[in-house]
């Protein structure tokens, strides 16, 4: 694999999970529980659409062959999608679990930008200052919503506790690499995301133990593989919807 | 035609904020370079939020203007150095609260921890100048924007991010 390949599949990579938890986000704009709620929704999906389209161009100059930031969005199917699978879990329109699924991935966004700050590659480095900065606000605003659901009523408690029992599994495989990894992070320009774990922890011990939830126990079925195209179920159904326009109407144009 | 590049930085400054119209494109920050060469003229763009919507309707917005003056226009995106509210002037920041926008702190890299507890005390009224404020949301009508209320004049009112 040559550095050019690698850095490709580690922008795909970043730009897949930030449109995917988008697309999660942007299904709660015009049903959020409170207008203030659908603003900031609504708002945190534009950031990661926004965050996503400029990895994807990078991506697509790096390719090389002509495609384009929508071809990389529109025009791929599951297996070649390289997000991970906790973005792509369905909230089944409960506000507590797509609050702790964006809280789970932003505490991890935001300690790989703060890394990818110091990328020898320019441009990751310049996303990812841009990035951080919108990452910090996801991370706060959804951490103070997992906080006053799972220290508010004994409902709340109740429906954000099996809202960690859900999305656990989907954790470790935050922190899978592979090969790109490897070589990347040996060349100065991606952090391992080995170093991030400890941090990452931290980050959810200290909301969850404000919120009064406890971690599922240690050795429960984690799931494994989306950076190899190994998805659940649900990211069919998310393209479906997703790609459909584009597929529908190749010569659509914005 | 040929023009220098001071006058393609008035003409830029007199384009407004789509979102914000009390402060002008190159006040925002946004505007980072301009490159002149004859007719041609090359203008270095940076986005303030990643998926700013407005962004594309700023590039728009400078290419007609040039145009207008017979000027062949290319927008440039830059990342690098990302945008920052502290590229805004006093003066610009002053025109920001008359029109009823709490204006952006300097920005700390302490603010840039998410659990921060920031230092720098309650944000003011820009109506009232009250210090009774609270915060109502994080996210306002625009990406770059919080939503405060005023406990003394009982207005609601935005903050411009620190960024």
């Amino acid at each position: 694999m040559t550095l050019n390949d690698a850095l490709k599949e580690y922008c795909l990579r970043i730009a897949d999970n930030s449109s995917i938890l988008a697309h999660r986000l942007s299904e709660w704009s015009g049903h959020g529980p409170i207008l203030e709620e659908d603003i900031a929704m609504s708002n945190m999906a534009l950031d990661l659409i926004g965050q996503a389209r400029g990895f994807y161009s990078y991506a697509a100059t790096l390719e090389g062959k002509g495609r384009t930031e929508d071809d990389l969005a529109f025009r791929r199917d599951t297996r070649e999608f390289v997000s991970r699978n906790l973005v792509e879990q369905p909230d089944n329109k409960d506000f507590g679990t797509a609050m702790l699924r964006s809280f789970l991935y932003s505490c991890l966004s935001y300690l790989q930008f703060r890394a990818l700050m110091n990328s020898k590659d320019e441009t990751i480095s310049g996303l990812s200052a841009k990035a951080i900065k919108e990452v910090t606000y996801h991370v706060r605003h959804c951490g103070d919503w997992v906080v006053r659901l799972g220290d508010g009523t004994e409902e709340s408690h109740r429906r954000i506790s099996n809202s960690v029992e859900d999305l656990w599994m989907y954790t470790s495989e935050l922190f899978e690499q592979n090969e790109v990894d490897a070589l990347l992070v040996k060349e100065g320009v991606a952090v391992d995301l080995n170093t991030l774990k400890q941090d990452w922890l931290n980050l959810v011990d200290e909301i969850f133990a404000q919120a009064k939830l406890t971690k599922p126990a240690e050795g429960g079925y984690q799931s494994s593989g989306g950076i190899n195209g190994m998805h659940t179920e649900h990211l069919g159904y998310i393209l479906a919807e997703m790609q459909f326009l584009p597929r529908a109407y190749p010569d659509a144009i914005w | 035609m040929t023009i220098s590049k001071e006058a393609v930085w008035e003409m830029l400054n007199s384009i407004p904020d789509p979102e914000v119209p009390a402060i002008s494109i190159v006040e925002l920050g946004v505007v980072r370079d301009v490159k002149v060469e004859g007719s041609s003229v090359i203008v270095d763009m940076t986005p303030t939020y990643t998926g700013c919507p407005a962004m594309k309707m700023m590039e728009d917005q400078v290419k007609a203007k040039l145009m207008l003056e017979g000027l062949d226009v290319k927008v440039n995106v830059v990342f690098k150095p990302a945008w920052t509210t502290d590229w805004m002037s006093d003066a610009t920041k002053e025109k920001l609260r008359a029109y009823g926008i709490a204006p952006p702190d300097k920005l700390s890299f302490e603010n840039l921890h998410p659990f921060a507890k920031s230092d720098k005390g309650p944000l003011k009224c820009p109506f009232c100048r009250s210090e009774n404020t609270a915060l109502t949301s994080q996210f306002g009508s625009t990406a770059c924007k919080a939503l405060y209320f005023c406990n003394e004049c009982r207005q609601p009112f935005e903050h411009f991010k620190c960024h």
